[in-house]
């Protein structure tokens, strides 16, 4: 039995590959600015002592962490559009991955503010600062430092997900591949190269996450040590 | 209040845990410029009364004044209370992210709105009154425990409070780096600073404190100069000078 692959024949659309590709890393972008800032108020929310506001933020996190994604986009796709509003499918794309990076990122960054000493948060209290100050000052890069890992990955494995998103027609990587694939006929090499290509996206991501984390950690940066 | 010229002030101060009666009528004062030291065992309610002051714990009768604040007042101006009042923990707590000069200049600039320059002197400043000037760029992690305390007493210092409160600070130190702390907290002693400290360092309490006073179960058992270590009138305290602790 023999295979027989043709990888040019995919390869030269590697335009539409490139767009794709394009695609989906600013949607992932975009997701992990707007879910990382979605996430970290849900994670200040389920600590709030205000129980409105901490249970909401439990509930939008069990409703996300406890259905599949694709139905997550579904919904905001369809339902948007019987709410009359007609978005473009990048837009619900990533509206659905914050949404659903959000979550995530809730539990990520509650736990990273657990593992903040009540020691640390008394000692800025009794500084005078406010407690939007303490959870500015002290608590907010601390806690990011001790789960930076974690996110990291979730930010990844959401740009990963971002593959469900061609089921709406969003025209990232996997949409480019299967409309590649129906035209050319040659599925396996399509998804073969795609499945490179999200190799090297996650890797370009983690190299970001790493440079980034440098800036946001000088001390880390310095001493090397976790904190 | 009656006196005028307590700057701290406790009148028949109650606080419970829940079925737990931790303070039990607790009333002192403490004068400008005076030093007081807060003695007794463990659970003798002597750190919770320290909290007290600062408003970690709140009261559940009495009343206590601080600078002119009343601290069990629900109202109270916590901003305008813990500018005037400096507290140094057991476990230094300062903040691990942040350089020792980030540590001193954090609150000066963020509550006192103070000019990142004017900050970074007055830093220099406070360390070099602790003897830390060259730790300046040092991380906490990368000082001594001896060094981390007097880091965070400097720290407490940069916002010029009018009172310092001190929670058990050698407590978790080896008797040379207590050595070294206890040096700063009695040039401190001597430049005028008000000051309430809760120890077990008898030697100290005895050497610097102008008024102990010695807790149990929950209420003041005994008060006075530094002579009641010597002389008790209670077998309480005879008892607990006794063990040393």
């Amino acid at each position: 039995m023999a295979i027989n692959l043709d990888f040019p024949t995919v390869w030269a659309r590697w335009p539409s590959f490139l767009d794709g590709a394009t695609l989906t890393l600013e949607l992932a972008l975009m997701a992990t600015v707007f879910g990382g800032t979605l996430g970290t108020l849900c994670a200040v929310g389920r600590r709030s002592r205000n129980s409105t506001i901490a249970s909401l933020s439990g509930a939008y996190v069990e409703a996300i962490r406890n259905t599949p994604f694709l139905v997550q986009i579904f919904l905001v796709y369809f339902g948007l559009a019987s709410l009359g509003l007609k978005l473009s499918a990048f837009t619900v794309a990533a509206m659905a991955l914050t949404i659903n990076v959000g979550a995530y990122t809730t539990e990520i960054m509650r736990a990273g503010f657990d593992a903040i000493p009540r020691g640390q948060i008394e000692a800025a209290e009794g500084l005078a600062l406010s407690r939007f100050q303490v959870y500015w000052h002290i608590v907010l890069l601390p806690a990011m430092e001790k789960v930076y890992p974690s996110l990291t990955s979730q930010f990844v494995l959401m740009m990963l997900a971002s593959s469900v998103c061609s089921q709406i027609s969003a025209e990232e990587l996997t949409a480019v591949a299967n409309f590649i694939q129906s035209d050319t006929y040659r599925a396996f090499e399509t998804y073969i190269t795609i499945a490179v290509i999200y190799v090297v996206l996650s890797l370009v991501l983690r190299a970001g996450f790493w440079g980034l984390g440098l800036v946001l950690f000088p001390r880390l940066r310095r001493l090397g040590t976790p904190l | 209040m009656s006196d005028p010229t307590a700057i701290v002030s406790l009148k028949d101060v109650h606080k419970s845990f829940g079925p737990l009666k931790v303070l039990d009528g607790v009333s002192f004062s403490v004068a400008r410029g005076e030093v007081m030291a807060i003695i007794g065992r463990s659970g003798s309610g002597k750190s919770t009364a320290l909290r007290c002051i600062d408003r970690f714990e709140r009261i559940d009768s009495g009343t206590i004044e601080v600078c002119g604040h009343r601290v069990d007042d629900p109202q109270v101006d916590l901003k305008a209370l813990r500018q005037d009042i400096g507290i140094v923990f057991q476990s230094y707590n300062l903040f691990p992210h942040l350089t020792v000069e980030e540590n001193i200049t954090l609150a000066p600039c963020s509550v006192k709105r103070v000019a990142k320059a004017e900050a970074k002197s007055l830093a220099r400043q406070v360390l070099a009154q602790v003897g830390l000037e060259d730790k300046l760029n040092s991380y906490p992690e990368q000082l001594s425990g001896g060094q981390q305390q007097r880091a965070a007493i400097a720290r407490s210092l940069a916002m010029q409070p009018k009172v310092m409160l001190f929670d058990e600070v050698t407590s978790a130190l080896d008797p040379e780096l207590t050595g070294e702390v206890l040096k700063v907290i009695e040039a401190l002693a001597a430049d005028g600073m008000t000051m309430v400290m809760v120890t077990h360092e008898m030697g100290f309490a005895k050497g610097i404190a102008d008024r102990i006073v010695f807790m149990h179960r929950g209420k003041v058992h005994e008060a006075g100069t530094a002579g009641i270590l010597s002389a008790p009138a209670t077998p309480e305290l005879a008892q607990f000078v006794g063990t040393g602790f």
